[in-house]
């Protein structure tokens, strides 16, 4: 893959010329954490954000959108919400998740309303530094080799930029002259540092490998049942996780006619109705059962469909859960790990 | 590519085909029989499926939902569907009439694997609406009668009114390519002339069967799986030949939206026929 240079200075003046006939997204400042928003005012763009608040699956499928407009002649498609972007500032883990989308939703049936959202976005990588949080390099997903269409490693001074694809070349060679083909002996040798202590700043790691045998061995283990009184059902971590993709549809028809809407909106499996069918029937009525659902599908039975587990490791999960339920406390103690402290926690605080 | 002109590069699977109802009636108070034609004649006709699909059946504004298709493949054209009235979609459908029109698609899930089940006896298990997805399979044997061995139903109702194609089934006594026991919980009417008690009464009624030559289907409400099953097993029949159809919330029919998810399959593609094995193999099944 090619890789070459550009000033820090000349990233604004690229993003300017690139973003002239679509919508620029980028990590931007919300209170004390970062989302993805559509960017009017380049000083908006955070390049050292750490995750967002939502991944950015919101801007593929977002939580509410039309699928089809109705009337009496029936159903006409809508896709009237999708428009070309350029989604700049995504990390490594969440270009994975992104990864992991294309997988799901283009096993068996395609899904044209995700895949044409990709398929109009261009995906400008960013690098980022791990916080506390943050246990990507568990998963293998701090570095990506693949799925965008440019790649800005972040080197004080200057960025490296991969060239992943022609679209990705296309967009170089709107402005070659802000970028700089030649690097130096130096340039190369402050991408291995970076390189090095980056990797050092992971503390602590989950070992996935282990989880999926022991999610098997430890079905019936009391663990859940304390898991799933400590659950409060919210569907958080459906809505922040990068991978969580289930939804629901419904149909909504207007005021005093015929004519109305079938709407997809965000589901999440920890919701207790997720499981219920026409009648009343629950095959999932226990928040522990639904907690084991959303825990199995994404440690162990997603791997055996696609060979790696669909957690990415962001941290969302970890950030987001009021009651400290996360693929990392939960992956701890499966694995029979003291996790910080938690099982502590939870003792006094919620299994009284 | 912005706006109006944009053009999809694959067919949106989501997209219904409208079909019109050619006859409804009611089969017992809350279940009312839909005979249902794609209304693009090629479509129709050329429309093929496996007893034991669905198909997901849509009412513009109320919504869309999984129905078992009843009908057989062998009699081509005409889509059937036993439907009970339980949420906003059977609803809006009960209060449709002939010739309106519906969305329409599928055919969706695996099906019976009938290729397995030729040449085989056929021991079929029925409770109430669970005769939705087995009369596809039971007719489908009937019009090739000749591709399987013995052929036999059991039919458990709660009483008779309740009983699903309830004539239909009493005509089938009469025929001898078919052994046919008939059972309801409770006889309301005095009239009932065929056994009482649960289905699993019938299964003294069975002639000798060559267990590791039988397949046995089972379908009905959730508690009667796990009798039923147990009889299956008594008789010896292999685990892989138990096969059952499961009921889960199948929104989307094509494996994306999640809801029927179980382990590491969706019950929309990977079901909803599964065997008394994959129920041991995946814990929730059943």
């Amino acid at each position: 893959m090619r890789i070459i240079k550009l000033k820090k200075d000349n990233l604004f003046p690229f993003l300017e010329v690139i973003s002239e006939e679509a919508d620029l997204w980028a990590p931007a400042k919300k209170g004390d954490r970062h989302i993805f928003k559509v960017i009017d005012d380049f000083a908006q763009i955070e390049l050292n954000s750490t995750r967002t608040i939502l991944p950015p699956k919101k801007i593929f499928l977002p939580p509410s959108f039309d699928m089809f407009s109705i009337s009496e002649e029936g159903y006409k498609e809508d896709f009237s919400h999708i428009t070309k972007k350029i989604l700049f500032g995504i990390h490594p883990c969440d270009i994975h998740g992104l990864l992991i989308l294309d997988n799901f939703y283009q096993h068996a049936f395609l899904d044209p309303y995700y895949l044409e959202a990709r398929k109009n976005t261009l995906i400008l990588g960013l690098s980022c530094w791990p916080d506390e949080y943050c246990f990507a390099k568990s998963t293998n997903t701090h570095i990506i080799e693949e799925g965008f269409d440019l790649f800005f490693t972040d080197l004080k001074d200057f960025f490296l930029v991969w060239i992943g694809s022609s679209q990705g070349d296309d967009l170089i060679r709107l402005k070659p002259e802000l970028f700089d083909e030649k690097l130096t002996d130096k340039d190369i040798q402050t991408y291995i540092n970076w390189q090095t202590e980056r990797d050092k700043a992971y503390k602590g790691s989950i070992n996935f490998v282990a989880l999926p045998d022991l999610i098997e061995l430890k079905y019936s283990d009391p663990l859940w049942e304390k898991l799933g009184d400590a659950c409060l059902a919210c569907g958080s971590c459906t809505n922040v996780c990068p991978t969580c993709n289930c939804y629901n549809v419904m149909d909504k028809q207007f005021l005093g006619g015929k004519d109305g809407k079938v709407m997809r909106h965000w589901d999440a499996c920890t919701l207790e109705e997720y499981s219920e069918v026409a009648g009343g029937e629950n095959f999932r009525k226990k928040r522990s059962d639904r907690l084991k659902l959303w825990y199995t599908h994404k440690l162990q039975a997603f791997i055996s469909k696609y060979g790696k587990p669909s957690c990415v490791g962001c941290g969302r999960c970890v950030v987001t859960c009021p009651v400290d339920i996360n693929v990392r406390t939960v992956g701890k103690a499966l694995l029979g790990e003291e996790a910080e402290g938690f099982w502590v926690r939870f003792n006094r605080e919620v299994t009284k | 590519m912005n706006g109006e002109n944009k053009q999809l590069t694959h067919a949106n699977p989501f997209t219904p085909e409208p079909a019109r109802i050619v006859r409804t009636y009611y089969l017992t108070e809350d279940v009312k029989f839909f005979q249902v034609r794609i209304v693009d004649v090629e479509k129709a006709l050329s429309f093929k499926y496996r007893p034991g699909q669905f198909a997901m059946i849509s009412v513009l504004g109320a919504g869309e939902a999984p129905f078992s298709l009843s009908s057989t493949p062998s009699r081509p054209g005409l889509l059937e569907f036993c439907i009970r009235k339980a949420g906003t979609v059977t609803s809006a459908l009960f209060r449709m009439k002939e010739n309106d029109l519906i969305g329409f698609r599928g055919p969706y899930g695996n099906g019976f694997p009938i290729e397995r089940m030729y040449d085989k006896d056929i021991l079929i298990v029925v409770g109430g609406l669970g005769v939705a997805p087995l009369r596809s399979v039971l007719l489908f044997c009937l019009d090739n009668r000749d591709q399987f061995r013995r052929v036999s139903l059991l039919h458990g109702a709660k009483r008779p009114a309740e009983m699903i194609f309830r004539e239909e089934f009493l005509s089938f006594k009469e025929r001898e390519d078919l052994e046919c026991h008939l059972a309801v919980d409770d006889d309301d009417t005095g009239a009932w002339t065929e056994k009482i008690g649960v289905v699993t009464t019938l299964f003294p009624l069975l002639k000798e069967i060559d267990p590791t030559n039988t397949f046995g289907l089972v379908c009905g409400p959730p508690v009667m799986y796990k009798f039923v099953i147990k009889e299956l097993v008594n008789l010896k029949i292999p685990k892989d030949q138990i096969l059952m159809t499961l009921e889960r919330r199948m929104k989307c029919g094509v494996g994306k939206c999640g809801h029927c998810a179980i382990d590491y399959i969706y019950t929309c593609l990977d079901g909803p026929v599964f065997t008394y094995w994959d129920v041991i193999h995946m814990r929730e099944l059943i």
